[in-house]
């Protein structure tokens, strides 16, 4: 392959709410058995990248336990591997990483050291399947400084939480403006730019002198009538997960059959850490419509559109409807659940009921497991 | 200097016969169990759970399956510097090249093999039974009795006794004498076929007895070290052991992983049992559907109703379909509005809609009624059936099967079917 990957993974939001306090984003399990970050890992694997590195910052202890061997996406190579990169404190800095760019900056020597000509840079908090190498070559045929992978978003929906750009129609980007307050077209930035290493290097350089530290603000927008930046419209399915809502359709769309048949049973595959879990055990009493079920559960009551991660236990006579259950949470007797997202780990005491009212409720109840 | 106090050599070149169409194509060891596990992943987590981390896998029949499930035995954590687990196939010789001959003439022509580990004890393992076993215990035992060979070996109903090969012990649990199958057993402690052996013992025993053809365990080797002198102790095992090498104790076998608390169970955090999993996405289950006592595999999609099944990776059950008592393995993939009674159905097979199978009266099978019985329908891996058939009891279907096969769309109770070609 010609590039290597960055993909950053050190965001928060402080509209994912409490589910935020356990895990950065690129961490939130999604679908049942994944990560977010899974989908950007497998696409660089299944895009052949050989070189990737996961900066990280914000709580990264779930994720680099999810990290903690690369073989899971092929990574456990002689040439290339998978390295995962936190700040640290050198003789010359001690600060966080103070935005994308000085990330990127702070571990120059990453890309200083590789060979490969390009970077393809994604972030660990969507949602999509992409072969970068065809954003590559689109690269190189219009001779682009940096290429940004962008999508038309439905009339009607809110862009004001994203990078809006504006294109010619020779697809180089005109205007770029980052989260407008009145969005001026509808097509957003997916947050996956491919860029030669060697301009890379010399852009962030220059940021760095500069003080300036993120990469969006400082050098797409900034630079935007210098360089030859152009946007590589995709079409396919692509979802960033931001807020608690995002994130509760983001799993809610695997139980519809397109959008499973496309991730689920159409090449190339979506990889995850594979844990050594029993299959689904479903028991007298169980119901169970229009839901995903993971490794590991077992199923003793009613079960409605839902997503069941792995581990879950379902006690008898409980309902649970339109909601998603994280992993290894253990629901006691009776209970209801409606509208819900409940946390990994946690212990629901028989005879509870949760119900989101209007909005998603985020279940934390954290009882201990063996007292109920 | 390379050092392993005890390394296992498990075999599983055997073909398994009474398993029918089951072990036509893999070997027994590879066939599947439970939903996502293959045989022989019980032994080999037996093996790393008890820190045994070097394993010979003695392989003959068929053994492609479980060569790629094997690999590098990375899930099993068996990808190790030195040791780790080894496939041994049969190889040439510049002079003698033979197949593996019996259980104890494989493990002699692998010699070499075990001795360039210098171990103090080899631990001889099969590939075809489930059970949960500290083989770390049972080397304790043998030291601390003081034993050259140790047998593993249960407590089994003295009315069934005759079946298996029984040890008579005295009672510090040392072996006096061997029966196997005996008429009127004079005890009831069957021996599993997990041997425990000082290498010297070992070496010596097959070492002196390489002449003698087919060589085996049972009938020659153990006998020959106990005729010599050396001191042979029975240790007993009182948890779960299940030889599955009958349709029938497979389908039993399988059956008693859905009970509410099984006996065996999966779910305990100790003591995993891990396999090659592929990274499968979790299963859906649609609206219509409804499941009941069941395990379903990871990556399957559920639109018909299910119940008291063991049910695969990556299976489809069509909208409509009735499936109960059944076994379904990976890949397999069943049409709309079927009706499946107690059938075993092999890994990637391909079942039209409206197929009825294990339907109609009970009739003893035609060509191998000691393989095919207690009224278990069976289809062979990759096969075929088309739409619109039914399929009687004790019945058999193996390869690609089209609508002229069978005669009023029914294929009868007892009938064996056996066609060429896989499903493509």
């Amino acid at each position: 392959m010609r590039a290597i990957g960055i993909i950053l993974a050190g965001g928060n939001n402080h509209r994912m709410k409490e589910l935020s306090q356990k895990r950065a984003i690129a961490a939130m399990p999604i679908a049942g058995s994944y990560r977010s970050i899974d989908f950007a890992l497998s696409n660089m694997t299944n895009s052949r990248i050989q070189r990737v590195a996961v900066f990280t910052q914000y709580n990264a202890r779930s994720l680099n336990e999810h990290l903690s061997s690369s073989k899971w996406w092929d990574f456990g190579r002689k040439q290339g591997g998978l390295s995962v990169f936190t700040p640290t404190v050198t003789s010359e800095n001690s600060s966080w990483y103070r935005g994308t760019a000085d990330a990127i900056y702070q571990n120059l020597d990453f890309l200083k050291e590789s060979h490969e000509p390009y970077v393809v840079i994604a972030s660990g908090d969507c949602v999509y399947k992409m072969d970068y190498n065809k954003v590559l070559e689109y690269h190189i045929a219009k001779k682009a400084d940096i290429t940004v992978v962008c999508k038309d978003m439905p009339a009607g929906v809110n862009v004001d939480r994203y990078g809006i750009l504006k294109m010619n129609e020779e697809s180089r980007i005109e205007e770029f403006e980052e989260k407008p307050i009145v969005a001026k077209s509808n097509t957003i930035s997916c947050g996956i730019y491919v860029v030669r290493r060697r301009q890379l290097i010399e852009l962030i350089e220059k940021c760095a002198e500069e003080g300036q530290y993120d990469f969006v603000k400082d050098i797409l927008i900034r630079y935007k009538n210098m360089k030859r930046i152009y946007g590589y419209k995709m079409q396919d399915y692509w979802k960033n997960i931001a807020t608690v809502e995002d994130y509760f359709h983001a799993n809610m769309d695997f139980l519809k059959p397109d959008i499973r048949n496309y991730f689920f049973r159409q090449y190339p595959d979506i990889y995850s850490k594979v844990d050594d879990l029993p299959p689904a055990k479903y028991n007298v009493g169980a119901k169970i419509k229009n839901s995903l079920i993971s490794s590991g559960s077992i199923i003793n009551g009613v079960v409605e559109d839902s997503v069941i991660f792995r581990d879950v236990f379902v006690g008898n006579n409980c309902t649970i409807k339109n909601s998603i259950i994280l992993n290894d949470v253990y629901i006691g007797d009776n209970t209801y659940i409606e509208n819900c997202i409940v946390e990994s780990h946690d212990t629901i005491r028989a005879n509870s009921y949760h119900k989101g009212e209007g909005d998603i409720k985020i279940v934390i109840e954290k009882n201990d497991r063996f007292v109920i | 200097m390379i050092k392993k106090e005890m390394i296992a050599m498990l075999l599983a070149g055997g073909q398994g016969s009474r398993l029918g169409v089951l072990t036509a194509k893999v070997a027994k060891p590879a066939v599947a169990f439970g939903g996502k596990y293959r045989i022989i992943d019980f032994p080999l987590s037996n093996c790393i759970n008890s820190g045994v981390d070097t394993v010979g896998v003695l392989t003959q029949y068929q053994p492609l399956r479980l060569n790629t499930h094997i690999g590098i035995g990375i899930p099993w954590d068996l990808d190790r510097n030195i040791g780790g687990v080894s496939v041994l196939p049969p190889y040439e010789k510049s002079n003698n090249t033979e197949w593996y001959t019996g259980t104890a003439n494989a493990i002699y022509q692998n010699i070499e093999y075990m001795d360039s580990f210098n171990p103090d004890y080899v631990l001889i393992l099969s590939g075809d039974h489930i059970y949960k076993m500290d083989y770390e215990v049972m080397l304790d035992y043998h030291k601390e009795k003081g034993a050259e060979v140790t047998i593993a070996a249960m407590p089994v109903p003295i009315e069934e006794a005759k079946r298996f090969g029984i040890l008579i012990t005295d009672e510090n649990r040392k072996i006096s004498e061997f029966e196997e199958k005996p008429e009127n057993p004079r005890s009831n402690l069957a021996s599993m076929g997990i041997y425990i052996f000082n290498w010297k013992t070992l070496k010596d025993g097959l070492v002196e007895n390489a002449s003698q053809p087919s060589l085996d365990f049972g009938k020659h080797v153990i006998p020959y070290c106990h005729a010599n002198g050396a001191p042979c102790y029975a240790y007993e095992f009182n948890g779960y052991w299940k030889d599955v090498g009958t349709l029938n104790s497979y389908w039993e076998a399988n059956m008693e992983l859905i009970d509410i608390v099984p006996e065996f169970n999966l779910y305990e955090e100790y003591w995993k049992i891990y396999t090659k999993s592929d990274s499968l996405p979790p299963q859906y289950v649609s609206s219509d559907s409804e499941i009941e006592k069941c395990i379903i595999g990871e990556g399957s999609q559920i639109y018909g109703k299910v119940y008291n099944s063991v049910i695969g990776c990556g299976v489809i059950i069509g909208e409509g379909t009735v499936v109960r008592d059944s076994i379904i393995m990976n890949q397999t993939e069943i049409g709309a509005g079927c009706e499946l009674n107690k059938a075993i159905i092999a890994e990637q097979v391909e079942i039209g809609d409206n197929v009825k199978l294990g339907v109609g009266e009970e009739a003893e099978n035609e060509t191998d009624p000691h393989i095919y019985n207690h009224g278990i329908v069976t289809v062979g891996e990759k096969s075929v059936i088309p739409s619109n058939v039914s399929v009687g009891k004790n019945s058999v279907v193996s390869g690609v099967t089209t609508a002229e096969d069978y005669p009023d769309n029914y294929l009868a109770s007892g009938k064996t079917m056996i066609k060429a070609g896989d499903k493509a």
